[in-house]
């Protein structure tokens, strides 16, 4: 019955986006305020509808109603309850339902928190949302309707794939898509900007905590799947450019374009149309990334839904969006002419080539994920495109950025003197060259990658750190720093969190030592300085799987560091193994052990890696997404959203509600 | 208890996890060349994963058969020429240089001048415009009054 009812609370809410898309766009265009208004309660009926459908949809998975084809292909009566919920969005239907349901949040989030905008463009931006909403709720119902019932339910159902059940995982996919969704409000704004025919700093100032909030989940999101993939795949990889990854990395290259272009936007009134553009692309690129990742067109670890009717359905999608957004754009173009006027040496200067740098960074990884599509179609060559294209082509563009990052910060607006700014970081500088010096005389193999990687991560932390002291101004007054806005101090954790990562990428692909060996139970090996000892191995049964789990004590000299339980499940319903490699997690390193089959001399194949700065990766991505958080916080943001009530006065001001 | 011998039975035979204490050779220079090479050869039976992750019995039998041709004396060139020649160009992760792919390697720096170029034009432009306004007297003050707060 609920299931039913979460249906139906699916079709009317394609009804209610109807009425959300059609009535407020026509009244901003005819200026008729009835019409504008229904925008408001239209969003929030909206996510009401959505959230009993998701709910209802949750519920039978919870209660494994096998009478739901979903629910047979993706949970099991065995499963783990967590698994049972994350299993909602384990899968092509839910994980849609999943995405609209996010996209209402935004849109009412858009309508609770948009008073303070003016009338049309509020109406513009909740119709445009609301478009959205009707495109992928239409996908929903047409291709992919979570609520498919089973003529004759089985007795059981096939479970979740093995792979997925996992925290890390459990929680990726929900972040992802509000990052992918969160750029669909920008896309919104642009796009109702457009139609306005008006973009100005106000503008700048609307758009940039939704760009903010959409990088921030989106670098969780990332992050999240990145450190899966190290402690679940089994040897540590942590990034293998694989089209599904792509999919989420392009979107993320092109919302860190935007939350910079926009406040050249906010501050200075410039980059407007190229401001506008990135929005539009940055949505674009998300939805490209849906249709990669559904319609089977590329082959992938992760890929949902091979099924090309599905594909063309959000290729028309995509097709309608981004074709009518860069119409419009094109059209409304001259509207937006630059204002302020800077030099060649400015801090927008330095913006601008930071966005060049991480448009053609996004653009490079796009032209490597189809490239195999485009020489099939056109030259009839089978050939892939895999991880060596990409580390050769993509790094050099992060290796620019980081060089010039640390300068642009702190390039004052307008004009600017290179040679002051690079005095001014000379500290930083001699640090990351004392680093890179240290580095190269320290390592036994003489690569270039960690002196390069580490240097460089030194000096975005250095640069980031010394763009704060040179804020307390000449006599170095401390008391300075708490006074400083919450943005200053998230521009230093989202540099420095990007520093880590780099130092942290350099350090585990250039020092990982790595060991295959046979071992018998109780033997003792050596390892880059650890001693490790199997001291058992046993079978045992988990909820859902059967394991063989080792254990394993670590020993640095005489003194144990850890004793770890590698194992390998085997999930008898799915029938398909994983590994759960035990890990120590350390500051400097990590010590990763992997426990394979049984030989034929009653030994266990054992692999054990050294991962030198492993956590830095993911540390620093979570120290990006807190400078991210910071910088949303920060007063000016905070005082937009209270200050309602004195635009309501103003004469041509939002009436309040 | 049906399903717990079925269990035990396929626990026994999971698939191999990449590469085998067996399949190492013993000379550690050959070893770590066999190693370069599969990182950059696809498990043709995978989803985008190179024979030296991959637990795919293909991929075991790829990765001997670069040992093989190590052993035999062949170079680095020479073994990925023998696999390429049986398994097609899909088996390189690294696209070659060859006709229609110059142009994915030559993308990204091409991108790069292009955007570059643009830019520096754009920037020229920006220092000597006149700063101008298209907001009415009142909006700029608006607009001003809200930026200050």
């Amino acid at each position: 019955m609920l299931v039913e009812l979460g249906h139906f609370a699916l079709v009317m809410a394609f009804v209610v986006a109807i009425a959300q898309t059609v009535l407020p766009l026509w009244g901003a265009q005819t200026s008729k305020r009835a019409l504008m208004a229904v925008g408001e309660p239209a969003a929030l009926v909206q996510l009401v509808l959505i959230a009993f459908s998701f709910g209802a949809l949750t519920y039978a998975f919870v209660t494994s109603d096998f009478s739901l084809k979903v629910v047979v292909a993706n949970s099991h009566t065995l499963k783990p309850m967590l698994y049972k919920v994350s299993g909602v969005w384990g899968n092509h239907e839910g994980s849609m339902l999943l995405w609209v349901l996010i996209l209402a949040l935004f849109g009412a989030a858009a309508a609770l928190f948009g008073s303070n905008l003016p009338d049309t463009l509020r109406a513009r931006v909740l119709g445009v949302q609301g478009a959205i909403g009707l495109a992928f709720l239409a996908f929903i119902l047409f291709t992919s309707n979570p609520f498919t019932r089973l003529e004759f339910p089985p007795m059981n159902g096939e479970d979740l794939n093995p792979l997925l059940q996992d925290p890390g995982l459990a929680f990726h996919p929900p972040f992802l898509y509000l990052g992918y969704v969160g750029l669909s409000m920008t896309f919104s704004f642009a796009v109702a900007a457009l139609l306005e025919g008006r973009v100005d700093a106000a503008w700048g100032r609307w758009v940039r905590p939704w760009t903010l909030a959409a990088w921030i989940f989106l670098t969780i999101g990332i992050g999240l799947g990145s450190w899966w993939a190290y402690y679940e795949l089994g040897w540590g990889g942590f990034w293998f450019w694989d089209p599904v990854e792509n999919a989420s990395f392009m979107p993320w290259l092109f919302a860190a374009a935007l939350l910079h272009s926009a406040i050249v936007v906010e501050k200075r009134e410039a980059l407007k149309s190229w401001t506008i553009l990135l929005a539009i692309l940055a949505f674009g690129f998300s939805l490209i990334g849906t249709f990669l990742v559904r319609s089977g067109v590329i082959t992938s670890v992760h890929a949902f839904a091979n099924d090309p009717e599905r594909g063309i359905f959000i290729l028309m999608i995509l097709a309608f969006f981004m074709g009518g957004a860069l119409i419009l754009f094109s059209l409304r173009a001259n509207v937006m002419s630059a204002k302020g006027v800077f030099s060649m040496v400015s801090r927008e200067s330095a913006l601008v080539v930071n966005n060049i740098l991480l448009a053609v960074a996004a653009l490079v990884v796009f032209t490597g994920t189809i490239w195999p599509l485009v020489a099939e179609a056109f030259w009839a060559r089978k050939l892939s495109v895999g991880a060596p294209f990409f580390n050769a082509a993509f790094t050099p563009f992060f290796t620019m950025l980081a060089v010039v990052l640390p300068i642009g910060a702190i390039l004052p607006w307008k004009r600017a003197r290179l040679g002051v700014a690079v005095k001014k970081l000379i500290p930083a500088l001699i640090l990351a060259l004392a680093v890179m010096g240290l580095i190269w005389s320290m390592q036994t193999q003489k690569t270039l990658l960690a002196p390069i990687g580490l240097g460089l991560g030194t000096w975005v932390v250095a640069g980031a750190i010394q763009d704060i002291v040179l804020k307390l101004g000449q006599n170095r007054t401390l008391s300075r720093l708490f006074r400083l806005p919450r943005a200053d101090w998230g521009r230093l954790f989202a540099h420095g969190g990007l520093g880590i990562t780099i130092a942290g990428i350099a350090g585990l692909t250039a020092w990982t030592v790595e060991d295959i060996r046979i071992v018998q139970v109780g033997e003792t090996f050596d390892v880059a300085g650890y001693t490790i000892t199997l001291d058992a191995v046993e079978r045992k049964q988990g909820p859902n799987y059967l394991t063989t789990m080792a254990t394993m004590s670590v020993f640095e000299g005489p003194q144990k560091v850890a004793t770890l339980h590698p194992e390998k499940r085997s999930y008898p319903v799915a029938q398909m193994p994983t590994t759960e490699a035990g890990i120590d997690n350390g500051f400097w390193r990590d010590v990763y052990l992997v426990i394979g089959d049984v030989q034929s001399n009653g030994g266990w194949a054992v692999r054990t890696y050294i991962k030198p700065l492993a956590n830095w990766i993911w540390g620093g991505t979570l120290i990006m997404a807190f400078g991210g958080l910071l910088s949303l916080t920060d007063r000016r943001y905070r005082v937009a959203a209270g200050a309602r009530k004195s635009a309501a006065s103003a004469p041509k001001g939002v009436p309040a509600e | 208890m049906k399903r717990l011998i079925l269990a035990l039975t396929l626990l026994l035979a999971t698939p191999l996890y990449a590469v085998q204490p067996d399949e190492v050779l013993t000379d550690p220079v050959m070893e770590s060349r066999a190693r370069d090479i599969s990182q950059g050869l696809r498990c043709l039976v995978c989803r985008n994963e190179n024979i030296d992750e991959s637990n795919a019995t293909l991929a075991k039998d790829l990765r001997l058969l670069v040992r093989e041709r190590l052993v035999a004396g062949d170079t680095n060139e020479q073994t990925v020429a023998y696999i390429v020649d049986r398994y097609g160009e899909y088996v390189l992760l690294k696209p070659t240089l060859t006709g229609a792919n110059k142009l994915l390697w030559i993308a990204g720096p091409a991108m790069l001048i292009i955007a570059l170029g643009i830019g520096f034009g754009f920037l020229r432009r920006r220092q000597s415009e006149p700063e101008q306004s298209d907001l009415t007297e009142d909006e700029e003050k608006r607009l001003q009054a809200l930026l200050n707060e």
